[in-house]
């Protein structure tokens, strides 16, 4: 089988921002999961010229598998500079597939108050959803077959590009 | 019974003796070595090709644990340990539960011992009343009873004063003294040697010191009185040069040391092993290397395993917590060879530490092969290694450092008063 | 005997029970830190709880008493969602109850996860994790005087807090080093995280033999072994664990070793001042210290309880 040719990220964080503008407001509260959504939330917190500060959200301690793979290594300490209550939100990941880590990021943002709402924005969904969850701002969908894995880079000029990970 | 041992390498390290010679055994006694007598018909041959035919091993601190300490081991199960550990004679610590400060109490344990036929025992009475340093026991009774010298155990003795009655006292019948030079005020509370593990570890500490101290007050009142003293158990280097300058200067002091500490330092504690909590502490690699030099050129005269069995609801606990003591008659045999290997050592001087020397401190007639003496014999494998594990020991006590360790020299078959005591 | 492998680590190399911060290789260490900086966070939140622990049934097993410890242990457990049950066991010298082995066997039976030990003599969490099932973890909250290890860890944490970078620090501990264990735990974690100059300090009493071994260097005079020191970590004097004629009295210790602003004001103009707390002002610390500016007590304390979530986070997820 050939390998899947990927998308240029940058195309797509382009498409996603523009989709993202009509819908922002000079309240909403932009939170990434870390480390590619991280990446994707400072770029569109600048381009979106929004006023409140992004936050980040590492979600290891809400993992629903933890009892079988354990903490990670490098966890890093999750960050919120806005009041969660009341607050419109969008959550930004690279790559939606399972739904298991939006399910996460999720509780760990409803344990700092409660949200007037929450929406998704993903770089790539590449379907097999195992949860039921939806993304309302998605720069393209991908069809990849199980076995591959696709990670968000991000090089020494910041510029961003989608790499392809054979488990 | 007549027993005809043949094919031995006999080893009798008092006269000397490492060849090829047969031994043979009539009424109890040896009754010739090398050819037999006229007319000698064996009811029994042993064939001991290949083994090691020497004294019964003389065991200077074996405790039976009767009276009073029976829930850790029996006088039966003790009495088989000795005879599976090659040993035929053995001295008992009066730290029995009540002490053996009684004439009765003796009595009781020799008549127990005997009725066992297995090694002869030597009861070591107690030195004062109850072993509580106050009052001196009835030493002249005891004897007839049948001790061989008095000890305090490991039990404190701080009263100097009494200490100088109990030496001139015994000076004056000649009855030999043995102490454990131990300071109660400087071991108070310690369960390790006062160095680098006990530091790392937090272990309340008891330093050298507690050894020199008390042996500086044991020599000089030996000096001023003329008694005889034996050492038990020393453990320090600084201690071993006193008793070689005590010796140096006429004194008559004779010294042992256990099994464990001619081989283990602190450092074998690891991750706080019960098993190493010992009386003396287990000292330096310095200390032990001492220990072993000494045990070599003649400074410490003999080569004991302190034996002392203990249960596991005892030992299974935090190491301070836990009760003293190794089991270790059983490893006698082995320990001193490997003692004697790793020296660089002939095997028979190995075997004199633990047959000839101590039978000469404890001042019986034993361990030597001549024709006429008790046949009291051990054959061993010296080149057999075996696996030192709680099935393997017939000791109820299962607790020893080298549980574990495969160990080499496997005792085969041992002889009391001509007979078979124990074989396999 | 039991010198074959390290009883902390799995077969991984991954920390399977927290005994003693001696044989733990630094990157352990350094991902206890990261990971308790997140919970740092955590603690600071409106909802001060996360539910990786949820389910797990945490036994704190004190043979010695202590509200202090247990109530920190307590309240990290809780933190990660998890259930605590707090069994104060009574143990004087005199009974012999129920065993220490026996008290973990029927504890064990109960489906336990974890058990926080603190015991009175040195080496009880060894014979703890021993005999328990491999499922369970053992974290030592303070065995006599050879470790405590969460105290230690906090500790470092508390430094780097303020002081960042471990290799370019001097650090004094200061007291009675002979019966502490937390001075110990100190002792292996500051070495092992690279600090280049550790003192000790205390009268000759109060400090065991062949400590130059652990890898410090020995002061009795305090005016010198604070010279020009980052951190000074005090230690408490240990009265229930003097029995015998260390010293004369706690006014000729406090005189010759207690921290008073003065003697501190000869360490580094930024110097932080550390102690593990119950204090005993006035024998260890004059109280203008502990309430000052350089003092950073009460903030050990917090981190004390992200630390303990970090332990037991990682342990209970290798």
């Amino acid at each position: 089988m050939t390998k899947p040719s990927l998308p240029d990220a940058e195309e797509l964080l382009a498409a996603l921002t523009a989709q993202m503008r009509p819908h922002v407001t000079a309240q909403t509260g932009l939170v990434g999961i870390v480390t590619g959504g991280q990446w994707l939330a400072e770029r569109l917190h600048r381009d979106l010229e929004l006023e409140v500060p992004h936050g980040s959200l590492d979600v290891s301690f809400y993992r629903d598998d933890f009892q079988r793979k354990g903490l990670k290594h490098q966890v890093t300490p999750s960050a919120i500079p806005f009041e969660v209550e009341g607050r419109d939100l969008i959550l930004v990941d690279d790559v939606l597939y399972t739904g298991r880590t939006i399910r996460a990021a999720m509780n760990e943002l409803f344990d700092y108050g409660r949200p007037a709402s929450i929406r998704l924005a993903a770089l790539v969904d590449r379907g097999g959803r195992e949860l039921p969850i939806a993304a309302q701002f998605v720069g393209t969908m991908l069809a990849l077959p199980a076995q591959y894995n696709i990670e968000l880079k991000r090089d020494a000029q910041g510029r961003l590009s989608l790499a392809l990970q054979q488990p | 019974m007549k027993i005809h041992i043949k094919n031995g390498r006999l080893i009798d390290p008092a006269s000397g003796t490492d060849a090829q010679q047969d031994v043979f055994i009539a009424a109890g006694k040896i009754v010739a070595i090398g050819a037999p007598p006229q007319g000698y018909n064996a009811n029994r041959t042993l064939d001991a090709s290949g083994l090691v035919v020497c004294p019964g091993l003389v065991d200077l601190a074996v405790r039976l644990r009767e009276p009073g300490f029976e829930y850790m081991a029996t006088l039966e199960s003790e009495m088989d340990a000795a005879a599976a550990g090659g040993v035929t004679s053995l001295a008992c610590p009066p730290d029995t539960d009540p002490p053996l400060d009684e004439p009765g109490l003796v009595e009781m344990l020799k008549f127990r011992a005997k009725n066992l036929n297995q090694a002869r025992v030597y009861p070591i009475g107690a030195l004062t009343v109850g072993l509580k340093g106050t009052h001196l026991t009835e030493m002249a009774e005891l004897t007839d009873a049948g001790c061989v010298a008095f000890s305090h155990a490991d039990a404190p003795l701080t009263d100097t004063q009494l200490l100088l009655r109990a030496l001139q006292y015994a000076a004056t019948f000649d009855f030999p003294v043995w102490l454990r030079p131990q300071d109660a005020g400087l071991a108070r509370g310690g369960v390790a040697h006062d160095g680098q593990v006990a530091t790392r570890l937090g272990l309340a500490a008891i330093p050298v010191c507690a050894e020199t101290v008390a042996l500086s007050a044991i020599l000089l009142l030996a000096r001023e009185t003329g008694a005889r003293i034996h050492l038990c158990r020393l453990s320090s280097a600084e201690g071993i040069d006193m008793v070689r300058q005590a010796k140096h200067l006429g004194l008559k002091v004779s010294c042992d040391i256990a099994i464990h500490h001619a081989h283990l330092s602190e450092m074998d504690i690891g991750y706080f092993d019960p098993n190493c909590n010992l009386t003396p502490p287990l000292r330096s690699q310095r200390d032990r290397d001492a220990l072993r030099a000494a045990l070599a050129d003649g400074t410490v005269d003999a080569l004991c395993s302190d034996h002392a069995p203990v249960d596991d609801d005892a030992k299974q606990l935090p190491f301070g917590e836990a009760e003293t003591g190794a089991t270790g008659v059983e490893l006698l045999l082995p320990l001193a060879l490997k003692w004697a290997e790793e020296s660089r050592l002939p095997l028979a001087q190995g075997l004199a530490r633990i047959t000839s020397d101590p039978a000469r401190v404890l001042g019986i007639n034993a361990g030597r092969l001549t024709p006429g003496a008790s046949a009291d014999i051990c054959i061993f494998d010296p080149e057999r290694y075996w696996k030192v594990e709680a099935k393997a020991l017939k000791s109820q006590g299962k607790n020893t450092p080298f549980i574990g360790f495969e160990v080499k020299g496997k005792i085969r078959c041992t002889l009391v008063e001509g007979q078979v005591v124990y074989e396999c | 005997m039991f010198l074959s492998s390290n009883p902390q680590l799995n077969k991984h190399g991954e920390l399977h029970h927290l005994l003693s911060i001696e044989g733990l290789p630094a990157a352990i260490l350094w991902q206890i830190l990261d990971t308790a900086q997140s919970f740092v966070g955590v603690t600071q939140r409106e909802v001060k709880k996360v539910p990786l622990l949820r389910g797990k049934a945490i036994f704190n097993l004190f043979f010695e008493p202590s509200t202090r410890t247990r109530t920190t242990f307590e309240i990290a457990a809780k933190r990660l969602s998890a259930d605590v049950i707090n069994l104060a066991v009574n143990v004087s010298s005199q009974s012999k109850g129920e065993s220490v082995l026996d008290t973990v066997a029927n504890l064990a039976a109960m489906q336990a996860d974890m058990f926080i030990v603190r015991h009175g003599q040195s080496g009880a969490p060894y014979l703890i994790a021993r005999h328990v099932g491999e499922d369970i973890h053992v974290i030592n909250a303070g065995d006599g005087r050879h470790a405590h290890p969460t105290q230690g860890l906090l500790d470092v944490f508390t430094i780097r807090h303020y002081k960042k970078d471990f290799r370019s620090l001097r650090v004094a501990i200061v007291g009675d080093i002979l019966h502490s264990r937390v001075a110990r735990s100190q002792i292996h974690a500051l070495t092992t995280l690279g600090v280049p100059e550790l003192r000790v300090i205390g009268p000759k009493t109060l400090l065991p033999s062949n400590v130059d071994n652990l890898g410090v260097h020995v002061y009795h005079d305090m005016a010198k072994g604070l010279k020009d020191v980052d951190v000074v970590m005090m230690l408490r004097l240990q009265n229930e664990r003097m029995q015998g004629s260390f010293l004369p009295s706690p006014q000729e210790f406090f005189k010759f070793y207690g921290l008073t602003a003065d003697k501190l004001a000869l360490a580094k103009p930024d110097a932080i001042v550390l102690h593990p707390g119950p204090m005993n002002r006035g024998v260890e610390i004059d109280s203008d210290v502990a309430d000052g500016s350089q003092s950073v007590i009460l903030p050990q304390v917090t981190f004390g309880i992200a630390i303990r979530m970090a332990v037991m986070s990682i342990l209970a997820g290798n």
